[in-house]
Order: C-alpha cells, then sequence, then structure tokens
C-alpha cells in the first residue's frame, strides 16, 4: 500500500471502546487481577485518608489485627468463611443450573429451627450423637422442602425463582419468631439449649469448637465440587443450565432436574444450618444466619460456580468483614461515623474484585493516533 | 460530473488482530447493480456496515458523488443518500405500511397520514411494487415486508441502496419480482449493490461482481464475462467441483410411515396441517418450503419433541422388522425403542450443541447415560472427539475449546458428526449448509450421500432448491403446515417448487407414489 498518498484524516471513533478477548493466558489474567485488587487497596487508602484524616498504614494494620490479631481471631475468621462458603456452595447447584436461589438464607434458617425444634423436645432423651443425626435429617428436609416448593412452582408453572425464593426468605424469619414466641411467650427469645449436658453439641476437637465445621464445610465442597464436575447429574445440570433446548433434545426430563437440583441446593442450605446449630449457636434467632445467606449468592457468582475459588473468596470476603469490624472499634471512640468506613471499604473492594472480573474477559481501547494505528494496521494485515 | 455514485478506495477494517477488510477497492456508478460476493466470514457484511455508518474504517477513504465523507452513523448515511435493506427487517408489526415508511423521520407537528400514502403509493407505481400502504405489517408475507423496507429507504430518497441477502427468505418467483423491480430502479438511475452468495442470481441480475475471499478483496468483473465456475474460483481460491453425486437407491424399503399428522401453537394456529408422507431407507427426502412452514415443527415432531394433536408416526425397525408408533413418545423413549434416529437441529448451538462446552463434552450428550456408575465416563467420548476432529478435519485449538467459539462449518462438523457416529437408520438434517463455506458445504452432501449408501433413511431440510434438486430423490413441498406435493427429483423444476410452496391445496395426492 502507498503511504505516501494518505493525508491525516479525522478518526471519529469512539473516544473509547471495548471488544471481547478471546484468549487470554492464565499468566496474564493473575497478571491482571493482581493488578486490579493493588488498585482497590490503593483507592481505599485516598478515601479513608480523605474521610478520616487517620494514616491508611494504620488502617491496613486494623484489617489485618482484625483478621490475624490473635489465635482466637484467626479461628474466628477461619469459621466464619467456612460458614460462607458452605452456604456458598450449598446454592451453586441451583445457580449452575440459572435456577437463581435468593432464598439462601431462609432456608438455612428454616434448617436451623428445624435443629432447635429436634433439641428442644428431645432434650436429653437420647444420647447426644442420635440427637445431632436426627436433627441433620430434620434440618436436611427443612431446607429441601424450602427450596423445593419455589422448585416445584418453576418446574411446573414456570413461576419466577428470584421472586418467590426471596419471599420464602421472610416466611422463614416469621415462622422463627413465631416459635421463638411459642416457646418463650414472655420474651420470644431462647438461650442455648443443652448448655449443661451439650446433648445435640458437636464435639470440640483439639480444644477448638471451630474445627470440627471448618471439617464439615471442607467435605462438603470436596462432594459439591466432585458432584458437579465428575457426576452424571452434574453433567445434566449444566447442560439444563446452558441450554434447556439441548436438554429437550437429547432426552433430559427438564422438570425432574430443576427439581431435584433445587431440594439438592435446599437440603444443603437445611445442612448449614443445622452445622450452625450444633457446632455453634445451640439456638436460633432471626438474625443468626446474619446476611451469609445473600453473600453467599455474591462469592458463589464472583467465583464462576467453581466451588475450590469459592474457598478463596469467602476466605477474601470474611477477612474484609472482619478488617471492617475492627476499624469500627478502633477509630470508633475518636470519632463517630467511623464505624461506617469499614463497610465503605469493604464495598470498594469487592467492587474492584468484580472490576477484575470485567477486565479479563474484555479489552478496554482508547481511541488510537492515526500514525500508530497505521502501523498497527499494516501489521495486522501484514501478518 | 462523473457517475461514479459510491466510491471506496483502500478499505481497511481490523478487530483486534483479525483483518475483517483489506485495502478493498470499490466503485459502483449511477444506474448499475453491483453484486457483492463472497462466502460468509469474508467480510461483506463489515464493508457494507461501514458505509451504512456501523462501523468506522481503519483506512481508507469513502467517496460520495466524488467528495470524501465520514459517516458516523445510520443517520449521516441516510444524509448522503444511503439507504441499507437488512436481512432481518426492522419493522413494527402493529403499525401500517405507510406508518413505518415515516417512522423515525423528524418533523414538525403532526403527520398528515394521507399525505404519506399517497407518496408511497407513488414510489410503489413508479418502480413496479404491489402495496396497500394502510395494510398492517402483521397481516403480511415476507416479501411484501421487504418491500416496505425498501420503499421505506426510497421513500427517504435514497440514491444508492444496499440489499443484504434479500433473496434468502423468497420463493423464486417471489425473487423474480424483486429483480425487476430493482431492474427499474437501475433504470432510474439508482445505485445499488446486493450482497449475496447464489451464483445464478448474481448473473442474472447484476452488471459488475465484486468478489471477496477472507476480508481480502480479490477484485471486480463484468458479469458479461463471468462464469459460475470463475466466480467459484474467485471465492474460494481455487478450482471446484460444483456437482452433487446422487446415487440411485439401492432396494428402497420403507423406513418411516408419517399419517396424518397435526399440531397446534398455543393459541391454536395449526402448524402442521394432516400431513403425510413416507420416508424410504436408502434415500434422501428433501423438504423444500418458505421458511417457518412447519419444517421445524414436523421434524420435531418425530423426534419426539413437539407434542400431536392427532395422526400417527410408524417406524419400521429394520432389525426386528416390528413396527413402533413414536407418536407422543419422549425421545429418551424413542431411543429405547432401539429407533437409531439422528437428528441434526437447525438450531445448532441452542439445541443441538452446548456452545459453551468443548467438542468432548459435547459427544457425551448422546452417550453420557452409559453404564451403572452415577460418574462420567470421559474416555470414550474423548476418543469420539479426537477422531471426529481427525475425520472431519474440525478446525478447533483443543478438543476442549468451546464450540461456540468455532467457525459455522467447524460447529456443524462436530455436530453431524456426532449424530453419524451413532449409526442411525433416520437421519434428519435442518438446514445443515446454512452459513457453510462451498467446500464445507460439499463435504456435508458427501457425508449425507455417504449415509445413504449405507441404508439410512435421510430427511433434509434446505433452503436453496438447486441443491435440493441435485441431492434428494424425492422432494416433498410444504406449505403453511401442509403438504402441497411430493415430487421426484430428478423431473422437477425450480419454478414447479416455487409453485407450490406458496400454493397449497388440501388433499391434493402425491403425484409418484
Amino acid at each position: 500500500m502507498n503511504n505516501a498518498e494518505k493525508k491525516p484524516r479525522t478518526k471519529r471513533e469512539p473516544l473509547i471502546y471495548i471488544t471481547k478477548r478471546s484468549d487470554l493466558s492464565l499468566k496474564k489474567s493473575l497478571l491482571i487481577r493482581a493488578a486490579v485488587i493493588l488498585g482497590g487497596i490503593l483507592c481505599c487508602a485516598i478515601i479513608t485518608m480523605l474521610l478520616t484524616g487517620v494514616n491508611p498504614i494504620n488502617v491496613f494494620g486494623s484489617i489485618i489485627n482484625g483478621s490475624f490479631g490473635t489465635p482466637g481471631k484467626l479461628w474466628n475468621l477461619l469459621q466464619a468463611a467456612a460458614i460462607l462458603l458452605g452456604i456458598s456452595v450449598a446454592v451453586t447447584p441451583a445457580f449452575k443450573m440459572r435456577f437463581w436461589n435468593t432464598g439462601a438464607e431462609g432456608q438455612v434458617l428454616i434448617g436451623m429451627l428445624a435443629s432447635v425444634a429436634c433439641m428442644f423436645y428431645l432434650k436429653d432423651s437420647m444420647p447426644s450423637f442420635v440427637t445431632i443425626i436426627i436433627m441433620l435429617v430434620a434440618s436436611t428436609v427443612a431446607g429441601a422442602l424450602w427450596a423445593g416448593i419455589p422448585g416445584f412452582f418453576k418446574a411446573i408453572w414456570n413461576t419466577n425463582e428470584t421472586l418467590f425464593t426471596l419471599m420464602m426468605n421472610y416466611v422463614a424469619m416469621q415462622l422463627v419468631s413465631f416459635f421463638l414466641l411459642f416457646w418463650d411467650p414472655s420474651h420470644g427469645y431462647l438461650n442455648p439449649l443443652n448448655s449443661d449436658t451439650k446433648n445435640g453439641w458437636l464435639p470440640t476437637l483439639f480444644g477448638r469448637k471451630q474445627l470440627i465445621i471448618i471439617l464439615i464445610v471442607a467435605v462438603i465442597t470436596a462432594l459439591v465440587y466432585v458432584y458437579l464436575k465428575r457426576s452424571k447429574q452434574g453433567y445434566e445440570i449444566s447442560v439444563v443450565g446452558e441450554s434447556e433446548n439441548t436438554a429437550r433434545y437429547i432426552g433430559i426430563n427438564v422438570k425432574k432436574v430443576v427439581i431435584r437440583t433445587v431440594l439438592i441446593s435446599g437440603a444443603l442450605c437445611g445442612v448449614m444450618g443445622w452445622l450452625l446449630v450444633s457446632g455453634n449457636s445451640h439456638t436460633v434467632s432471626t438474625t443468626l444466619v446474619g446476611g451469609n445467606g445473600f453473600t453467599a449468592i455474591m462469592v458463589s457468582w464472583m467465583s464462576k460456580f467453581n466451588p475450590i475459588i469459592m474457598v478463596f473468596s469467602s476466605l477474601l470476603v470474611c477477612f474484609l468483614q472482619r478488617g471492617a469490624g475492627q476499624i469500627a472499634s478502633d477509630l470508633g471512640t475518636e470519632m463517630p461515623g467511623a464505624s461506617n468506613i469499614g463497610d465503605v471499604l469493604t464495598g470498594i473492594m469487592i467492587l474492584f474484585v468484580v472490576a477484575s472480573e470485567f477486565f479479563v474477559s474484555y479489552d478496554v481501547h482508547f481511541r488510537r493516533r492515526t500514525e500508530k494505528a497505521d502501523k498497527e494496521v499494516e501489521k495486522n494485515v501484514h501478518a | 460530473m462523473n457517475n461514479v455514485a459510491i466510491e471506496l478506495r483502500g478499505i481497511t477494517k481490523c478487530f483486534g488482530s483479525v483483518v475483517a477488510n483489506s485495502n478493498v477497492n470499490l466503485k459502483v456508478y449511477k444506474g448499475e447493480i453491483l453484486s457483492l460476493l463472497g462466502e460468509n466470514g469474508s467480510g461483506k457484511t463489515t464493508l457494507m456496515n461501514m458505509i451504512s455508518g456501523i462501523y468506522h474504517p481503519d483506512q481508507g477513504h469513502i467517496l460520495v458523488n466524488g467528495k470524501e465523507v465520514v459517516i458516523n452513523s445510520p443517520h449521516d448515511a441516510f444524509e448522503y443518500k444511503i439507504g441499507m435493506i437488512h436481512q432481518h427487517f426492522k419493522l413494527v408489526d402493529l403499525f401500517s405500511a405507510a406508518e413505518n415508511v415515516v417512522l423515525g423521520l423528524d418533523g414538525e407537528g403532526r403527520f398528515k397520514l394521507d399525505e404519506i400514502e399517497k407518496q408511497v403509493l407513488e414510489i410503489s407505481n413508479k418502480y413496479g411494487f404491489n402495496i396497500d400502504p394502510k395494510k398492517k405489517i402483521y397481516d403480511m408475507s415476507v416479501s411484501e415486508k421487504q418491500t416496505v423496507e425498501i420503499i421505506k429507504v426510497l421513500y427517504r430518497g435514497a440514491d444508492i441502496l444496499i440489499l443484504d441477502e434479500p433473496t434468502a427468505v423468497l420463493t423464486p418467483q417471489e425473487t423474480q419480482k424483486l429483480f425487476d423491480i430493482l431492474r427499474r430502479m437501475r433504470a432510474d438511475g439508482k445505485a445499488i449493490i446486493i450482497i449475496t452468495h447464489k451464483l445464478h442470481e448474481v448473473l442474472e441480475l447484476s452488471d459488475k461482481v465484486a468478489v471477496l475471499r477472507r476480508g481480502e478483496y480479490i477484485g471486480t468483473v463484468n458479469t458479461a464475462e463471468a462464469t459460475e465456475e470463475s466466480l467459484t474460483e474467485m471465492m474460494v481460491g481455487k478450482k471446484v467441483e460444483l456437482n452433487i453425486n446422487r446415487p440411485e437407491p439401492v432396494n428402497p424399503t420403507e423406513r418411516l410411515r408419517v399419517m396424518n399428522i397435526d399440531c397446534k401453537n398455543r393459541d391454536g394456529v395449526k402448524l402442521l396441517d394432516n400431513v403425510s408422507f413416507s420416508v424410504n431407507a436408502g434415500e434422501i427426502l428433501g423438504i423444500a418450503g418458505i421458511a417457518g412452514s412447519g419444517q421445524r415443527e414436523l421434524l420435531e415432531a418425530i423426534a419426539g419433541l413437539q407434542k400431536l394433536d392427532s395422526g400417527s408416526i410408524i417406524y419400521n425397525n429394520p432389525k426386528t422388522g416390528a413396527e413402533e408408533e413414536l407418536r407422543d413418545k419422549s425421545p429418551l423413549q424413542i431411543r429405547e425403542l432401539g429407533v437409531r434416529l439422528s437428528f441434526v437441529p437447525e438450531d445448532r448451538l441452542g439445541m443441538g450443541l452446548v456452545g459453551n462446552m468443548g467438542v468432548v463434552d459435547n459427544m457425551m450428550l448422546r452417550s453420557y447415560r452409559r453404564g451403572k456408575s452415577i460418574f462420567l465416563e470421559r474416555k470414550g467420548p474423548t476418543e469420539l472427539a479426537n477422531r471426529i476432529i481427525q475425520e472431519l478435519e474440525v478446525v478447533t485449538p483443543s478438543a476442549e475449546t468451546p464450540v461456540r467459539r468455532l467457525s459455522g462449518g467447524n460447529v456443524q462438523k462436530v455436530l453431524l458428526g456426532r449424530e453419524i457416529s451413532s449409526s442411525p437408520t433416520l437421519l434428519m438434517a435442518a438446514y445443515p449448509v446454512r452459513g457453510l463455506d462451498i467446500n464445507s458445504s460439499y463435504l456435508i452432501y458427501d457425508l449425507l450421500n455417504e449415509q445413504k449408501k449405507k441404508g439410512v433413511a435421510v430427511i433434509f431440510v434446505g433452503e436453496d432448491l438447486d441443491v435440493l434438486i441435485d441431492l434428494c430423490d424425492k422432494i416433498l413441498v410444504i406449505g403453511g403446515g401442509c403438504v402441497s406435493d411430493v415430487i421426484d427429483a430428478r423431473s422437477t423444476t425450480k419454478n414447479e417448487i416455487g409453485y407450490l410452496m406458496t400454493n397449497t391445496k388440501k388433499g391434493r395426492r402425491a403425484s409418484d407414489e
């Protein structure tokens, strides 16, 4: 091509345009993620300085201190992460099928209620391990039922599962309130049950109450990973999620798979409810799930429905949450309103993590200078 | 004044490292029809999108009436009197033809619909359209909708018209009508660019042919000096044998009999109306008809995916000699009966395959149930995937690459390869060469013929009548859900099929049965 006859010409392409990346090496994608997260930390630092005037190094110190300050704090971090991970893993089979289960909070809560009810009525009538098993069964069934109702409606009448499962959360909360008042009409509050005999309590291993929760969640995570990746049912879930038409075409009974998967997802949430009661709280209240059912949705998405990545995502989220709590208590005495700065920082970090996914899948171009662009084009054409 | 309506000089467009157009030079004179010829993915649409303001060239110049222009939006394109008629119509169903024509135009106050209708009629009379400006779009046939699209750009004063595969949805008769209109526009001094890959239409209609191959501009030739062979060679880059084999059927016996099947959609409209026919082993039965005449429902009914209101589908099992009723059975039940039915659906990535899965996982779709284990067996599917990739020369980075990233031809090879691998006794393929380049298309025809020789009963739903006539043994013509006729492919003509596509007579008996 003759360059001499070309004159500079106004390029009126948009200033910024975005294209999808086709292939990206693992190394490069990790680099992008690291860079974006670094940017997030920097952004956090600047915002903290502007808002509080406190040296950001101190703030980061607080965050790290909140998670790793003492062995106790570390164990609490691990337990919190395990619980979040467990619930994230529980919602994943449904998500993988593109069934947007926003009802994990309620499914866990109803599982907790079922376990507490077992403890409340059984008391010491059975050996502890029998009580624990009965609790487990009851919670599993309760969780499965709570997810199964919207699942059934979705499969048969194609109702919107997002709204339905969300509403079921409130029904679960009201049920818990009802039973608390039913059991204790004067206060509507239940102290930890069987604190004297520890009947229905999971055992404490190596002096750490948190350990058994972490172990059980690890087993659940591994099982779900294998189920989704290697089993025939897991394959059916992927096919139904990707394209219902393809599923019908190869003879998958879509309704059956939807109901089955939602039942499994709900049952796992129920198991998490049991774990919370039997391993930690030994009682129930409407706030004990603590929003984990919703955070789990984000964790599952962030991890692209891969249980192994969820281990890291839930650790990161809990680390930030704990750090936020620490900032609030460290700064709280000096300045009112500081308690919220932790949440602001958590929000910023999560935003950056989500943004890193964007930069991994898309390439952002800026309008190029004519000469440079011409050279690039030449290179491509001759390649 | 020169007579060049639009000129492209050295147009280059890259998407990332992919070169979509490289140094393309085009000149269209007033009163001339230029065909833009090229296989799928050769950059025809990208080029036209640059003229109509959707993309911007990286290099090169666009000149309208001899003056260089920068076209930033479709609106700009209209300023330069360039009008594009897209393959997929962009009309509001609930509006009348005249309302659609003025939709989106600037103007003060209220539109005077009477006057607009009059103007529409004027344009319509001038070029020989046949249109009622008051008619609503939802009452219109495909060809009428296309007419509205063309009038729309003429109403806006377009002197340069670009038509993107306008004949893909038309019957031969409607195509002739359209060509007459285009010729009248040419006589009126309009410059017309028509994108197509049907060679005989190029030869019949255009004055000049510009050929693109993989983004490269190959050249422009006068149609008078071109032949189908020479154009194909320009398109593909080498000589291609354009003959389709048709081996004589050996010992045809009835494999599938469809009797009086009916089905309705949710609104009670009949999608299939008393359809009866039979397919023989060792024969290819072609199905011809305007898109959406019930072809999809018919195949899905046989595959167990479409509920029927009445009728019967009988399969003769060649192994046992038993007659099996397939109606009201699920795909899985049909399989369990021992019916080896393979189905290449029209929607390859949305039905036949899972786009986000690799070749291996897509092979598993048919076979994953095998064995008692609750876990997946990946060895067999991996071997099959590698075999298909090798034998059918599928171009893919690996057997695990999501198939949606492959080109149309490779996707089709994966799908057809899987369906054939289960050694079917009945093979149904819906539009198996749609969007494929010439080489891939001929490979697909060969594969279908191979199955035919093996004694498979093949049903082939096609859109290119020339191919149907050359490849099939019998052709069933379907119109509005009814069987118009079943004709012998060896003795029919395109016009006969085209006539049958639009003139359905209920109760007509198949002539050669």
